[in-house]
């Protein structure tokens, strides 16, 4: 089939009066679930607000609107639910900050159970509740291969109690409990959990990575898992103007300088294997990324600490390598582009 | 029975429905607020003609090609000539070449143009008759952009000209495998069927009697009487001038040119009368021209054509005299403020003839008796309404100070309409403020896909020089509408739908027919719809308190 091109904007953009229907994003449909709703507490220009619509919206499509969601505690329970009122306009549950996907095992059970097999569970939490204090309980439902999609979104630390280190956070970057001190500023290299490839060695169906700055991505990637039974693992990046330190018009532009560094490799993976990439259009180096960040910004002072700034790159140029993500040979997704 | 009666009244919080987060009007939070804006498209701002050009790129983008055609004619009667020979001040200007190339504006121009040729469109005068009568005086672009659009206004409108048909350098300068005559005719044929007389083989020699029978004249007579240099020249030499040359072969005549052409000058008229000579079987067409290429007033691609087809260039050259088969030419060099100096270096040159191309002027025989009508070096001195000294006298086109090209003129053509039209109803022309340009620092360039320019079919070398068919070839109904899709839609909406998907509070209200509305009860400023909306229509306003 030969590539839609000549798109004044592509299909990158969230619709196009000139594509038709069922090439539109869900997100560009006035009928979209708005799964959550206006009024919820999170920051101007929060990444979690926008990424948990993108993706629950998408997956209800993919569903026909049968989802439960069960949330870990974290920024995005908080804002969406001071009681008593709540932002939500799906059926979602919360229990405890680690036991999001025991809970979502537990429904996806008690609905197999009743032979609702229409019904499909979604589990879901910020990068704190998943990579730390949710992840025994994560790897259970991998390991049994529980018919959830788990979907993180990963900020990189607790946001919601005054930005704190989480084993998502980057190297070098400042949160208060790595501030920006030492010959080693920011938090320490060599630590912490890629937890899409801890799903990966799981061997479960489905894992895939995303962003907030390619939506149509995002929404291929959501109603993707629903295409699989069994337990399934979406990582998106949601940039937090809070904890990063950036302005709160520029979460979608951070994140797509994530993916356009190598720094945030976007790519899909079934049974443990990598199946796809989503190429870098324009390759930039990691300062682009870094720079117009708060949590950074010790690395560009009076005297820039080019040795860390380095070995961010090291880690962009591994990813980049590893996934292939400017290699011609690596096959790309099939959304239109 | 239910439940909580049989045991008693349950605890307080499980009786209540959840309340929805719709009560919590995070628009409180803002300090700036969002608006739609309109900006400028540059492409607009350039084009001399005053086109929306970018509106009807929006219409060919989904091949609505007649609302397209329509919307150049509200501006410009001749979208298939100006789909040849502008010179695409719009394409310059287009923000697209930062990021790959510009959009072929005058390539969609062209088949926009040929297709309503095609088709048979036609436009109609819907406003009422005015009762008043404009005399036209030039056939050319300016004098015939007036006329249909003095027409479209109301007033009955007489076109007069000298020469035996209408069209003024169209016809007359432009050689035709530049312009073939079929879409000329074409597309005065369409302004002449809206009522508009025309009186060729005409000259006007009275004005005052003109303005005394007429409520109102547009002078336009362009700029035929090509400039003498002093050549000192043998008795024999063979010396013309390009503008009656290229008039006389558009009627038929064969000038004696010789097999071997000087011609002089380095503007457009050089470069046509040079390839014009080719292809009347000169084996040796010289320009001779004092500067170097860059500095040459003649367009670039006139310029490479004119290479291609074989065209000969002695840059830093100037004729110093002529005589029966050669010529003498001294090389000059550039001094620093890149005015050309002679260096006493002499050569010769064998030529059968010299073609002067060294400008035009404009014959004001017409306006020198008039004591309100000023003439400033050689060119009619006009108001910023285009009226001259002379109430009623209206003056545009190559005779009054501009920049000589057709797509200029007819903007002057339409802008004496207007101004025409409300000295007629005893008012002003007043247009709205123009919005602030749509910079390329405004887009959000993310979004647009890669794309190079389509390129335009031309002729195989060996045929244009033989013959006087067009060289450059259109674009069909797929390639074109490629190319319209390439528009960035410069500071107007596209209806991407960014806007509406990017708000994290849901705010932005979607009303269809790329209409949208801001939601300001729940709109908490943060600025990201402004920041990823590719056309750069959304602006951040600070909140008043």
């Amino acid at each position: 089939m030969e590539r839609v091109r000549f798109y004044q904007i592509g299909s990158y953009a969230a619709g196009n009066r000139l594509l038709d229907g069922e090439l539109q994003t869900v997100q560009s449909d006035t009928h979209r679930t708005n799964s959550l709703n206006s009024g919820h507490r999170a920051c101007q220009g929060c990444g979690e607000a926008l990424g948990a619509r993108y993706a629950l919206d998408a997956v209800m499509r993919a569903t026909g609107n049968q989802m439960v969601a069960v949330n870990a505690t974290g920024c995005l329970e908080v804002f969406s639910t001071p009681y008593p009122e709540t932002a939500w306009q799906v059926p979602w549950l919360h229990s405890l900050f680690g036991n999001a996907p025991a809970v979502a095992t537990g429904v996806a059970a008690a609905l197999k159970a009743k032979g609702r097999t229409d019904v499909r569970v979604v589990g879901q939490g910020g990068d704190g509740g998943t990579v730390d204090i949710g992840l025994a309980c994560l790897s259970g439902m991998f390991e049994r291969n529980d018919d959830v999609l788990y979907i993180c979104y990963d900020n990189g630390g607790y946001m919601n109690t005054g930005v704190q280190r989480s084993g998502a956070t980057p190297h070098g970057a400042a949160t208060t409990t790595t501030p920006a001190v030492g010959p080693q500023p920011g938090n320490d290299f060599g630590k912490g959990k890629n937890l899409p490839a801890i799903a990966m060695a799981h061997r479960i169906p489905y894992v895939a990575t995303a962003t907030v700055a390619d939506l149509r991505d995002l929404e291929y990637k959501a109603t993707r898992a629903m295409e699989f039974r069994g337990a399934r693992y979406l990582h998106v990046l949601v940039p937090c103007p809070l904890g990063w330190r950036t302005a709160s018009n520029e979460t979608v532009k951070i994140a797509r300088l994530a993916t356009e560094t190598g720094i945030f490799p976007v790519f899909e993976a079934e049974d443990g294997e990598v199946v796809a990439v989503s190429k870098i259009r324009k390759r930039r180096p990691v300062g682009d990324y870094l720079q117009p960040q708060g949590r950074f910004a010790h690395l560009f002072g009076a005297t820039p600490r080019e040795d860390v700034i380095a070995k961010i790159q090291a880690e962009a140029d591994r990813n980049v390598r590893v996934f292939g993500l400017t290699d011609p040979e690596v096959p790309v997704h099939g959304v239109v582009s | 029975m239910s439940e909580a009666s049989k045991h008693g009244p349950l605890p307080f919080a499980i009786t209540l429905d959840p309340g929805s987060s719709l009560a919590n009007k995070t628009g409180s939070w803002r300090t700036e607020a969002p608006a739609y804006v309109d900006r400028l498209p540059p492409c607009n701002d350039a084009c001399p003609a005053g086109e929306n050009i970018q509106q009807w790129l929006h219409h060919a983008e989904e091949s609505g090609y007649e609302a397209a055609w329509r919307q150049i004619m509200a501006d410009n009667p001749f979208p298939a000539v100006m789909g040849r020979i502008c010179y695409r001040p719009c394409e310059t200007a287009c923000n697209r070449a930062i990021l790959d190339e510009p959009v072929g504006i005058n390539s969609v121009e062209r088949f926009l143009g040929d297709e309503a040729i095609k088709q048979g469109w036609t436009v109609s005068v819907d406003a009422p008759a005015s009762g008043k009568h404009v005399l036209v005086v030039g056939a050319g672009p300016s004098g015939l952009s007036a006329a249909y659009h003095l027409r479209l206004l109301g007033h009955e409108v007489t076109v007069r000209d000298s020469c035996p048909e209408a069209g003024g350098m169209m016809r007359y300068g432009i050689p035709a495998y530049r312009l073939p005559r079929d879409v000329v005719d074409a597309e005065i044929q369409r302004i002449a069927d809206l009522g508009v007389r025309f009186e060729l083989n005409t000259t006007v020699t009275d004005l005052q009697a003109e303005l005394d029978a007429f409520d109102a004249v547009f002078l336009a007579v362009g700029a035929h009487v090509g400039r003498r240099a002093d050549i000192p020249a043998g008795d024999s030499a063979r010396i013309l001038d390009a503008v009656s040359v290229l008039a006389e072969v558009e009627q038929g005549d064969q000038p004696l040119l010789g097999r071997r052409v000087a011609i002089y000058g380095g503007g457009n008229t050089a470069m046509d009368m040079a390839r014009t000579a080719r292809r009347l079987g000169a084996t040796d067409a010289v320009v001779v021209y004092r500067r170097t290429r860059d500095r040459m007033p003649a367009h670039e691609i006139e310029v490479t054509e004119a290479l291609e087809e074989g065209v000969r260039m002695r840059w830093l050259s100037t004729i110093t005299y002529a005589d029966a088969g050669r010529i003498t030419i001294e090389k000059m060099k550039l001094d620093e403020t890149g005015f050309p100096v002679p260096t006493g270096e002499f050569e010769e040159l064998e030529a059968d003839s010299v073609v002067l191309a060294l400008g035009q002027l404009s014959d004001l025989a017409l306006v020198e008796g008039m004591d309100d009508v000023t003439i400033t070096d050689h060119v009619v001195q006009v108001g910023a309404h285009l009226m001259t000294g002379h109430p009623g006298l209206f003056a545009g086109g190559d005779m009054v100070p501009s920049e000589r090209t057709a797509t200029v003129a007819i903007g002057h053509g339409k802008k004496a309409a207007r101004n025409i039209d409300a000295w007629l109803r005893g008012t002003t022309d007043q247009r709205p403020p123009r919005h602030d340009l749509a910079t390329y620092e405004r887009l959000n360039t993310w979004y647009y896909s890669d794309a190079p320019a389509t390129v335009r079919p031309r002729l195989d070398v060996a045929r244009r020089i033989s013959t006087f068919d067009e060289v450059v070839g259109g674009l069909d109904a797929s390639t074109a509408v490629f190319e319209a899709r390439r528009c960035m839609s410069c500071g107007n909406c596209l209806e991407c739908d960014n806007c509406f998907s990017v708000c994290p509070d849901n705010a932005i209200i979607k009303l269809g027919g790329g209409k949208y509305e801001i939601d300001l009860d729940f709109c908490k400023g943060c600025g990201l719809c402004a920041a990823e909306c590719p056309s750069g229509v959304i602006e951040m306003f600070p909140e008043r308190l």
